[in-house]
Parts: structure tokens; sequence; C-alpha cells
């Protein structure tokens, strides 16, 4: 059951362009990019943080870009469906789809989904969600230090509840098992919501789960740490990883992208209204309340970030896949 | 957070006033209309509306997404039942029988006992969610995977039934069913299988894309064989169902809400699995169960009245803990949140009025869809009277746009083509394909579930039947295997009529 909007799209860009045809058209003719609507995919179910995030963004980038920006949908393969699709479309900077990491980078090291990381440019990145370590209310652990004693004395014992293998969730959970000389019995969930559904059950016994999940579910759990660099606002008491002497800063982030060879011009014209959105202090106040952690990385600065990453994801996904 | 007499009254207040009034009848006539189209389904429906909806205040909004989604399920038995086109999988029980009583003509009485049974189940359900809401809440939490793993493999135990008597034919019917469902990627891990390196096939088989390939083309090309000239059988037309049929089905319709709404309550347990066990649970209570498949009005009834059931349970964890429970749940929390609605304990605390404003305006809702379905029968049943060499190739086309608007894509379109021929060649070998649509829907969770379960419990299968929950799903789903097995061998051999002439 995923998403058709195309032919309402179709439809709105049909009459949109009539109404530019109409009236501004002689106006603008031949002016810089963009000059007609512009297309926003977002490559998750409509509803989740991809979404929320466009849909918060659409009316400030119609302001800035004086164009039309409508909200389309290519969803499936934990993204992968879209992100194909990205690389296979007009590169004229006139769709731009939601990107997510580690998710691009990750997919295709795993195995041939129709995509490289290579083929997908960063406009910018703008919203990011730190992992936390939580239990339920009632789980015995009160503190990191007890749970990851218990870990250690009996290996495997403990399941880490997280979203899909291979993903975020899994090497955080990864990369603590290797730093703290743990091991915990990773489960896998087909997305948040039923990663948090069985933590609040009390059927895992640990997540490793999105900073805007936590914040939502509050008050029935209890987070033990964060895999953020400084402590996250909303949960102050609960120390960093690193503070523990675990040096690892997990996080999923989210930003928009474009095709190679979309002229460097449309590139800079997104960039600008985007960065400016994310700049703007009432934006990054709301995205903070609802356990976002709004960023601001420009071009330059996000292929420099998913270079960084991947260098970083290679060396640990080596000891997955054995 | 608790039940008031005061808080439900205001919120019938709220509800009816015009403005409210207003947008709660146009979800409700979209909705309507995007049951009735096959391959747009509620989530669709509702996030197609979502950003039109930001000029609208929060509590008119929501009110008019929550009547698109509870819509959605009045109209999602008409192509069924009219033309054999399950829009949705939870329609396809609704076809077995509501297509046969279509072909004797009743094709007006099956529309509208399925619409009575939605709303007599829908108000039911919504009296559950009014008193027992918060209490109910937590229901979703005691399911872990393995409780979700045994509810599946009750669910599968089912095909022993809806097969009937052609057992063998059931199975391989349900195998064929977990097979298609494998296609793609593990849900989990993301690992390909059975795409033969085809891109196209890594999303996976659309479900959607299936059923209409199987029931519709598959009918369609039947009929074309033996040159029929109107699927109608005989020319005794009953528009409207007597006063016995809705007297008849009255225990059924209650049954089924049941059903619907504790299964609603479930994240996962999409109206599609409801409504195939509200089904077999008729069948089976049902002092004759050989008129299953054939035209009974409880085969209607039933899994009409429990899927809307399902989607008015679904609202009690949304409402309460912020849990979705489906594809169309999701992209509904995803609207309160834009609104700054955080759902939860809180919402019922914080935001009483909103909350209460949409509940009351589900009642309100459920009889407006009732009101607006009923004279519509009619229009609906005539379709049955347009004869078959003009009717065959509208199907066709309905059926063509149906499967490309599901994910627009293509590569969906050819998927129906295939699955046309598979039903085609289905009913020539009278293979039941009923057992096939239930096995992909459950297809998904069995496998997520069982993996999880085995990883939670280090590879111990006694974790089914430690955990009590668990362990009473499992004892029903081998109740029921034996049952049928054995009902099977008392009857003995084989009975023609049983066979899955779907």
């Amino acid at each position: 059951m995923k998403c058709r909007f195309h032919a309402l799209a179709k439809l709105s860009v049909f009459f949109l362009l009539c109404a530019v045809l109409l009236t501004g058209v002689q106006a603008h003719a031949a002016d810089k990019f963009p000059t007609h609507p512009l297309t926003y995919v977002v490559t998750f179910d409509p509803g989740g943080q991809s979404d929320r995030e466009a849909r918060r963004q659409q009316p400030h980038l119609q302001k800035l870009l004086g164009q039309q920006v409508i909200v389309d949908y290519k969803v499936g393969g934990g993204g992968a469906v879209g992100w194909k699709e990205l690389t296979k479309t007009k590169p004229d900077g006139y769709s731009f789809y939601s990107i997510n990491t580690p998710h691009i980078i990750l997919q295709p090291m795993q195995q041939d989904v129709g995509y490289k990381t290579e083929q997908i440019v960063p406009v910018a990145m703008f919203q990011s969600t730190p992992l936390g370590v939580a239990v339920p209310a009632d789980s015995p652990y009160k503190t990191m230090k007890e749970l990851l004693e218990a870990a250690k004395k009996e290996p495997g014992a403990l399941s880490m509840g997280g979203s899909a293998a291979f993903s975020g969730h899994h090497l955080a959970t990864l990369r603590l098992e290797k730093l703290a000389g743990v091991s915990f019995s990773y489960v896998p969930f087909t997305g948040s919501a039923p990663q948090m559904t069985a933590a609040l059950g009390g059927h895992v016994d640990v997540v490793f789960a999105n900073s805007d999940d936590l914040v939502r579910f509050k008050d029935k759990i209890r987070v033990l740490a964060f895999s953020s660099a400084e402590r996250f606002p909303h949960f102050p008491d609960a120390p960093t990883l690193k503070e523990l002497g675990y040096d690892m800063v997990d996080s999923i982030d989210r930003g928009v992208g474009v095709p190679l060879n979309t002229p460097a011009e449309a590139i800079a014209t997104l960039e600008a209204a985007f960065m400016e959105i994310a700049r703007n202090p009432d934006i990054q106040k709301e995205m903070r309340d609802q356990g976002f952690v709004p960023l601001a990385l420009g071009h330059d600065a996000s292929v420099a970030y998913i270079k960084k990453v991947s260098a970083e994801y290679a060396e640990l996904a080596k000891s997955i896949k054995k | 957070m608790f039940f008031s007499v005061d808080l439900l009254m205001q919120g019938f207040g709220a509800a009816l006033s015009p403005e409210n009034l207003l947008w709660a009848f146009v979800g409700c006539f979209v909705g309507t209309l995007v049951g009735v189209l096959p391959g747009i389904g509620p989530s669709s429906g509702i996030a197609i509306l979502l950003p039109l909806t930001t000029f609208l205040p929060p509590t008119p909004a929501i009110i008019m997404l929550a009547a698109i989604y509870y819509g959605a399920m009045y109209g999602g038995s008409t192509t069924a039942i009219v033309v054999n086109i399950p829009g949705e999988a939870s329609s396809v029980p609704t076809a077995l029988d509501g297509y046969e009583m279509a072909k004797q003509g009743r094709a007006g009485a099956a529309l509208a006992i399925s619409a009575i049974s939605s709303f007599v189940a829908g108000t039911v359900s919504l009296l559950g969610l009014t008193f027992f809401a918060p209490t109910l809440a937590s229901f979703a939490l005691y399911f872990g995977p393995p409780e979700y793993f045994a509810l599946m493999i009750m669910g599968l135990s089912l095909v022993v039934s809806l097969a009937g008597k052609a057992l063998l034919k059931g199975l391989v019917s349900a195998i064929l069913g977990l097979t298609a469902s494998l296609i793609g990627q593990n849900p989990l891990t993301g690992a390909c299988r059975l795409t033969f390196g085809c891109e196209d096939l890594m999303a996976g088989v659309n479900f959607i894309s299936v059923i209409i390939g199987l029931f519709a083309l598959g009918e369609v090309f039947c009929n074309v064989e033996q040159k029929v000239t109107y699927i109608l059988d005989n020319r005794k037309i009953e528009w409207m169902p007597k006063w016995v049929d809705v007297y008849r089905c009255r225990w059924v319709m209650l049954r089924s809400s049941v059903i619907g709404f504790f299964m609603g309550l479930l994240p996962g347990c999409s109206p599609a699995v409801t409504t195939f066990v509200a089904y077999d649970l008729e069948k089976r209570l049902s002092k004759t169960p050989e008129r299953f498949g054939r035209g009974a009005i409880e085969g209607v009834a039933a899994p009409e009245g429990a899927n809307n059931a399902t989607s008015s349970g679904g609202f009690v964890p949304l409402l309460a803990f912020g849990l979705p429970t489906g594809p169309a749940l999701a992209v509904l929390l995803g609207g309160l949140m834009m609104y700054g609605l955080q759902p939860g304990p809180l919402l019922f605390q914080s935001n009483p009025s909103f909350v209460w404003a949409i509940i009351a305006s589900m009642y309100v809702g459920n009889v407006i869809c009732l009101v607006l379905n009923l004279p519509l029968v009619g229009m609906w049943a005539r379709i049955s009277l347009i004869p078959f060499p003009i009717l065959g190739p509208l199907i066709l086309v309905f059926s063509v746009i149906g499967a490309y608007s599901i994910r627009f894509m293509l590569f969906d379109v050819w998927v129906t083509l295939v699955f046309g021929v598979v039903g085609y060649l289905m009913r020539k070998m009278k293979i039941p394909m009923a057992p096939m649509v239930l096995a992909s829907v459950l297809a998904q969770m069995l496998e997520t579930s069982l993996s999880q379960s085995l990883l939670i419990s280090r590879g111990s299968w006694s974790v089914f039947f430690t955990r009590p929950i668990a362990c009473v799903f499992m004892a029903l789903a081998i109740g029921s295997i034996v049952r049928g097995l054995w009902v099977q061998y008392k009857t003995g051999g084989p009975e023609a009529l049983a066979d899955g002439d779907d």
C-alpha cells in the first residue's frame, strides 16, 4: 500500500504550468533557475521524519525560490527505490530527493541496490536525530554501567531492539559492542514504530533509538546514554557515550540530494534556500522541541561529511559482513 | 484521560457544529470515493489531502482525515461485489460471496448489507473506543514478536477451512502466496530474494496488483472463453436486502465488530487479516457452511463489519499511545504531529475537547457514510445489467488503471497481467484463490516475527508455548487444523462444490 500521488502532482504541475504560462512567463523569460515548479521527492512514507521536515520547509522554499514546490513520494526498499530514481532523473535541479545517512552509504555497501553513494550529490543536510540507549521505565538497569555489566556477564542475554538490520541502529549497536567489549542479541524491527512498541511492552531489554522517538515516549522509558557529541537537551541527565569513555557519535541525518551533472548554479540556488531555512531560529526551535537536532551543512560540508562517515562505516561494515 | 459524559457531550457539540459537520461530510465523501476506486487506498487518500488541510484548524482537519479513513472502508466493497475487483486485500473475503450474490442478481442486497454491517460494526467499535480506550490502550503492548508469530500461525491455519474439501489445492495456493510475498527485499535485512537481478522486483510484487490480476482479470478471461453475455445468472433482481436478511445477520455483525475491534488494537493486524478471520468464524459457526463462497449474505456482512471495526479500533492505540497500527494511521499520526498535537495519555488531558470532538465526529461520520452509501446501492448494482462484451473491457481498463495507480509504475501493470493469467489457470484447475491471498497477507509479519522471536529467545522454539498469549493462539491454530482435517476425514472424499469457484 505505497503511496500514489503522482496523478495529483502531475495535475497540479499541469495547472501551475498553465497559470505560469498565462501570467508571468514573459516577465521571467530566460530568467535564471528556477523558472518553473520544482518537485521535492520524499523517499519515505508520509508522516515520517523526512516528510514532516519537507512539509515544514515547503512554504519557505516556495517563498525563497519564487516557485511552487510540490512534495511527492517515492517509497520503498528503505529509501532505495527513491534513490535509484534520483540517479536516473533529469539533472536539472528541478527534482530533489530527501536523503538520509547512513542509509545512502550502507545500502550500496551491502548489495546492488541500483544506485551508488557517489551518484547522489547532496545539496544540504538540515536535520539530525542522535541515537540514544533506552530501557523500559520498569527495567532493572538504572545506568549504562549496570546495563553493560549485565551484558558482559552473559554475552547475548540482553536483547537490543533497533530498526532494520544493517542500519544506523544496528551499526551503532555493533560499535558499542566493540568499544565496550560486550555483546547483545540485536533484534531488528521493520521500522521505528514497531521498535518502540516492543520497547514499551518490555519485549526487548534495551533499544538504540532515534532521539525524536525517545522524546515522544519520554515518560515510559529511561534513557541511559546518548550517542551525541553533547548531552541531548531533552534528557540532560543522560550522559553521552563519549563521557562514559566510549568514543562514538552516531546519528541519522537527513538532507536533500540531486543527481550527478546537475548544473552548479542550480545546486547553489537550492543550497542557499535550504541553508536560509536551516538557519531560521524559529524553525530551529520547533525542531528542537520535537526532539530533532537542527543541522546546517551546505553542499561542500555535506559532501565532506558523507565522505567521512563512509570511511568510518566501510571499516565497521567489513566486520559484520564476514 | 478518562471517559466522562460531559466531555463526550461537548465533543458532540463540537462535532455537530456546521463547520466540523461539513468537513466530516467531505471526508466521508472522499473516503467513499477513494474506497470505490481500486488501487487507491485510504493511506494515499489521506496523504493526498494532508497538505490541503493546512488551511484548516486542527480539529476539522483531523475530523476530515479520519473520515476519509473509515469512509474508504465503506466504499471498498463496491467494486469487489459488483465486478469482482477487490481494491484492497481486506475486500477479498467480501468478493468471495459478494460477487456470487451479484451474479445471482442480488448485488443490491450485498451492497446494502455491507453498508449496514459497516455502520453497525463501526458504531459498536466506537463504543469500545469511547468507554474503554484508556483501559485497552496497553493491549497492544502485551503483543511481542512471539505473540504475533502465534497469531499469524492461527491466521494461516484458516487455510484449512478456506480451502474446504480441496485441502491439497488450498495448500498449493497458500504456498504460492507465501512464495510470491518473498519476492523482493527481506523486510529486516534488505537482502534481495527471488529478484533474479531485476531491480523492479526489489521493492516486491505489489500485493494489490496481484489481487486485481487474480480476481478481476482471471474472471474476465474465463468469461471471455465461455462467451458470457451477462454476468448475471438470472434476471430476477433484488435491489435491496429484505429485513429478514438484515435480521439474520444481526449476530454476525456483532461478532465481527468485536473481532475487528480487538484485532484493530494490534499494530500490524491490517483489516485484511481481520476480515479473513471474521469470514472464517462465520463459516464455522454457520449451520450451512456450504453456502459460503456461493453467495451467502453472512459472508458479506462479516468481513465488511470487521474491517470497519478494525479501523475504529486502530484509533485506540493511536490516540492513547501515539502508536499507529497501519500505514493509513501512520499518515494520520503525521498529520497530528504536524499540528503539534502529541498523541498519548497527555493528549486526553491537555486537549480533551479535541480528542472528544474527533471521537464524537466518528459517530456522526458513520451515519453520514450510511446515508451516503445506501442510496448509491441501486446505481452500483445496475452495473451488472451491462452486457458483458461492454462490461468486460471496462473491467480490464479499470484493473489496469487501478494497478498503475498503486505506485505509478508500469511494472505493476505487468504484474497484474501475469497474475491475471495465473488467476485464469487457477480457476481452470479449480485451485481456490483465497488461501493464496491470505497467505501473502500474513507472510511478512509471519517471517519477521519468527526471526525476531528466535533472536529474542536465542534460538529456542519453546518461546511460542511458554508465553501465555502465544500459547493460546498456538493451541487455537492446532485445534483449527485438527478440526479441519477431522471434518474432511469424516465427510470423506472430494466434494466438487466446495472447490474454489471464487
